[in-house]
């Protein structure tokens, strides 16, 4: 029996009583920041060793027989940025799609880029910097070597196929092959490098196929599950069996001598065991006797909205008027809404999995983490090595949404690695992969808003509860996910703070601030709406149990509550949802995404809910949502069409209608992917999804406890209407659809019946309970 | 441990594992074979389904012993990038995957019942896959590529 140092501080306080221990203990440390993908500033600059950014070699080589391979720090996760990274060098240095290589997040290799996350690879990497201007850039040089070679100006040449000729007599050529000839560029990027106007594409722009769909349906496709190593062994890892235990001791008589065992690994509360194959680990795992500390606890589930809102909060302010109470006491009508949103999970279609080879001092990982270069680092501080001697590698997992366990299972199978000195690999269990995630944030909303006697908005509070508690591990915060926090590690610190600084620049990237407001910071108006008595207040708690980006984090908490509440002011008035939006909107490109979405929709002017529906029984409706994704990442408007059984309260969605406009499309077919597999997404989670807890442990572990729509049901129509805007940056497109679905049904629900339901997900008793309510 | 023959793709393979093994465990990590994949290790998510004797099953929860002898199809073995089967042809034509982790569940799924139900409706379709996930939900092209598939195999 073996108690650690830690196990036995923490009985002593506790004395084995679970009431003393939740008194000593309970005290969980927790931290958040509210837009967390866009953290890369807040985590510090590119980790020492990439590739610099700065440097043409660093992104673009050509071989002497023409192949060009491009170096990226944007990876695929499935959303098809492969495709179009691949397309845009293509384009760029006009060759041909297949002559075009992609390395993608490799730390030996590839250009340090931060995370693939937030739906900034586009902005990052297709505007006028990085990847497409290493494009440009390289074009440029060629050129001129290929002016210098053939004695010609550049203005006379012309470039195709990797080949570039005299305009005037073809006959006269060269290839990238042998200008390169496999040298380097030694060459800064050049910001004044032209950029192909989207009017001239040929490659991008154009809905190429992926090519790694024939490699995924022939099973040729390597994800990271399917890396093997020589010598690999097999890990699993033995989790806490409620939040906040701790090892006390741990029984290595209890497995010994079972078939293929290699060796149990106890770092502090980290507790894992390595085998010669997987599902021995398995037995060994399950058969290991350890004793747990018991758990802190945690707060009652039925109450917990409630108690969000009393908790010590670190608050911030991101637009303030300083005349909302005024203004909305001077209304002639005010209203009021809370809404409710729950923690939700990324739930991979695959637990997640890692491989690691760490010999001495140096290690190797191969990991579908979204960010390499931080995986780099604080794996480096999990083992104890310096950041220059571990390698990652990345590999594609299963789809993400954000942080799901890629992270954390990198770090379980570095760990087991390097207790044995042979390369291990570990995939989570189902259980162990929903029952320790960084789940989406939980959100309370409360909105408020004083309408004039001409039915206007005049002034508009919005007040919202974020418990969070770690997050990603960034540079250097390997605690703010779980294996991090069992090996000894904190998560970030938080500390309380109100009330908030006013805010010097405005930042809607958590779309906390309505699209109906004007924005205006510093005496200058931002937002893309008119209202001018504005406030945004919120308050970051501390949550019981790990959170972290989950597709559209905040963004999509935030529309929910402001599309609703939108909605809720337009029926107050008996105003079309529609006419009522564009009478507050001013942004040129949100209003045309609304109109794109409602006339492809076929939109009927008229008040919500429907005057012709029907008391009972089944009965339909239309809603309608809009928002500039992160206040300047993507114009976005959804229609959503429902049918409602007043009976059952099942709701079931039609049809939905997305309009997109984020600049010029590298990939309408991909786009199109996105919007379909984002409007459902957001379908499932708006009417299924929702994790639970008892007072121990997260009970959401499997997926008879956490619910996803199937492949399999009645689909709704999904149309995406794409508004392509030549002369406009490249904005994000991976999580425009999501962040729409649940205001968009929530207010076709209350279209078809009257019924507001402002709790997600919009399960039959919430809709039942709605609908009685509604008198 | 014991030895155990398993007829897979076509080919004999002898594998010396624990015969409660579950079958998924021996195709991906004794035979190598990429298609079948660890989802949830509970049969709730269909990523580990493989066909035997003409059955769509979940390999994770499935003993090797069980199965010894029969014929056991995995992605891998219903068609190649040179010559695909309908299913795969579809779902590269509709472009229907995201991560793409769920597909060889997918696409063995649907062929069993295809193979069966050649003149399938659309809600017999959504039936028949309304036990597997895809949570990228790539539902749309996924549906369409089956639907398309069917019509193939059915000439």
């Amino acid at each position: 029996m073996n108690l650690t140092h830690d196990a036995r501080a923490a009985l002593r306080r506790s004395g084995f009583s679970r009431r003393d221990f939740l008194k000593t203990s309970g005290a969980l440390v927790v931290a958040f920041s509210v837009g967390a993908e866009k953290a890369a500033a807040q985590f510090g600059g590119p980790v020492a060793g990439s590739p610099p950014i700065g440097q043409l070699d660093s992104w673009i080589a050509i071989a002497a027989d023409g192949m060009v391979t491009a170096y990226t720090g944007k990876e695929e996760l499935g959303q098809g940025i492969s495709t179009a990274q691949t397309q845009l060098i293509a384009e760029e240095l006009s060759v041909p799609f297949d002559r075009v290589r992609l390395i993608m997040c490799d730390t030996a290799l590839t250009p340090d880029q931060a995370y693939t996350a937030g739906s900034q690879s586009h902005p990052a990497n297709f505007n006028r910097n990085n990847l497409a201007q290493a494009g440009a850039t390289a074009r440029e040089a060629l050129l001129r070597a290929a002016a210098d070679r053939l004695g010609v100006p550049v203005d006379q040449l012309q470039a195709a196929d990797g080949v570039i000729s005299v305009k005037q007599d073809p006959a006269k050529k060269v290839t990238y092959g042998e200008l390169v000839a496999g040298k380097k560029f030694n060459l800064p990027l050049d910001p004044a490098a032209r950029r192909k106007h989207p009017s001239e594409w040929t490659v991008l722009g154009k809905p190429v196929p992926r090519p790694d769909l024939p490699l995924l349906v022939t099973a040729e496709f390597e994800f990271v599950h399917n890396v093997r190593v020589p010598g690999m062994l097999h890990g699993r890892v033995v989790r806490p069996p409620a939040v906040g235990a701790t090892v006390a001791s741990v029984d290595e008589d209890s497995v010994v001598g079972m078939p293929g065992l290699v060796k149990v690994v106890v770092k502090k509360n980290f507790v894992g065991v390595v085998a010669e194959k997987p599902w021995q680990a398995l037995q060994i795992a399950r058969k290991l006797k350890i004793m747990w500390t018991p758990g802190t606890g945690l707060p009652s589930q039925a109450d917990f909205y409630e108690r969000v809102r009393k908790q010590p909060a670190r608050d911030g302010v991101l637009v303030d008027s300083k005349d909302v109470e005024q203004k909305l006491a001077g209304a002639p009508t005010l209203l009021k809404a809370t809404y409710l949103h729950p923690y939700q999970m990324h739930g991979s279609m695959g637990s997640s999995c890692a491989v690691a080879d760490v010999q001495a001092d140096q290690a190797t990982l191969w990991s579908a983490t979204q960010a390499v270069w931080y995986q780099k680092s604080t794996t480096a501080m999990v083992l104890g090595l310096k950041p220059e001697n571990v390698h990652v590698i990345f590999r594609r997992g299963s789809g993400c949404y954000g942080l799901n366990g890629a992270d954390t299972v990198t770090y379980d199978a570095a760990l087991l690695s390097q207790a044995v000195g042979k390369p291990v690999r570990v995939q989570l269990t189902r259980q162990d992969e929903m029952a320790w995630e960084n789940y989406g944030n939980a959100y309370v909303m409360d909105e408020r808003a004083g309408l004039d006697a001409q039915g206007n908005i005049v002034a508009w509070d919005h007040e919202s509860w974020v418990p969070a508690r770690g997050n990603r591990p960034g540079t250097g915060t390997p605690g703010n996910i779980i294996t991090g926090l069992l090996a000894g590690f904190e998560p970030q610190p938080f500390s309380p703070r109100s009330p908030a600084a006013a805010p010097t620049m405005y930042n809607n990237n958590s779309n906390g601030v309505p699209s109906y407001f004007a924005g205006n910071v510093g005496g200058k108006d931002h937002g893309t709406g008119i209202i001018r008595g504005e406030r945004v207040l919120v308050h970051n708690v501390e949550s019981p149990f790990w959170t972290g980006p989950l597709r559209s984090p905040a963004r999509l908490q935030n529309t929910f509550a402001h599309e609703c509440f939108m909605d809720e002011l337009a029926a107050r008035v008996n105003a079309d949802p529609l006419e009522y939006r564009l009478r507050h909107l001013k942004d040129p490109r949100l209003i045309d995404v609304v109109k794109a979405a409602t006339k492809s929709a076929k939109w009927e002017p008229r008040p919500s809910p429907n005057p012709a529906r029907a008391a009972r029984g089944v009965t339909a409706g239309r809603g309608l949502a809009c928002v500039l994704y992160e206040g300047d990442n993507g114009y976005t408007a959804m229609v959503a069409e429902v049918e409602v059984n007043q009976d059952s309260g099942q709701v079931a969605v039609r049809r939905i209608v997305v309009a997109n406009d984020v600049g010029p499309i590298s990939n309408p077919d991909g786009l199109q992917n996105q919007i379909e597999g984002g409007a459902l997404q957001g379908m499932s989670r708006a009417l299924l999804e929702e994790v639970t807890w008892d007072e121990q442990k997260v009970t959401s572990i499997d997926w008879r406890t956490y619910h996803s729509f199937p492949l399999g049901f009645a689909v709704p129509k999904v149309e995406g209407v794409l508004l392509n805007r030549i002369d406009e940056e490249a904005t994000g497109a991976g999580e425009t659809s999501i962040t729409l679905a649940a205001a968009a049904i929530g207010n076709a629900i209350f279209d078809a019946t009257g019924a507001r339901v402002r709790r997600v997900p919009f399960t039959p008793e919430r809709v039942k309970a709605a609908l009685e309510a509604r008198g | 441990m014991s030895a155990i023959s398993l007829k897979v793709n076509g080919r004999i393979h002898r594998v010396d594992v624990d015969p409660a093994t579950p079958l998924l465990y021996v195709l991906s990590d004794d035979l190598d074979l990429r298609g079948p994949k660890f989802g949830c290790g509970l049969g709730q998510c269909g990523a580990c389904t493989v066909i035997v004797k003409g059955q769509a099953i979940r390999s994770c929860i499935t003993p090797v012993r069980s199965v010894e002898g029969a014929e056991i199809t995995t992605l891998e073995g219903i068609g190649t990038i040179e010559k695909p089967h309908p299913l795969q042809k579809a779902f590269v034509a509709e472009q229907a995957a995201q991560c793409g982790f769920c597909v060889s569940g997918v696409i063995m799924t649907a062929k069993a019942f295809l193979d069966k139900n050649p003149k399938a409706t659309e809600p017999e379709i959504q039936q028949a896959m309304s036990g597997v996930l895809c949570r990228c939900f790539t539902n749309v092209r996924m549906l369409r590529a089956i639907r398309q598939a069917g019509e193939e195999m059915a000439r």
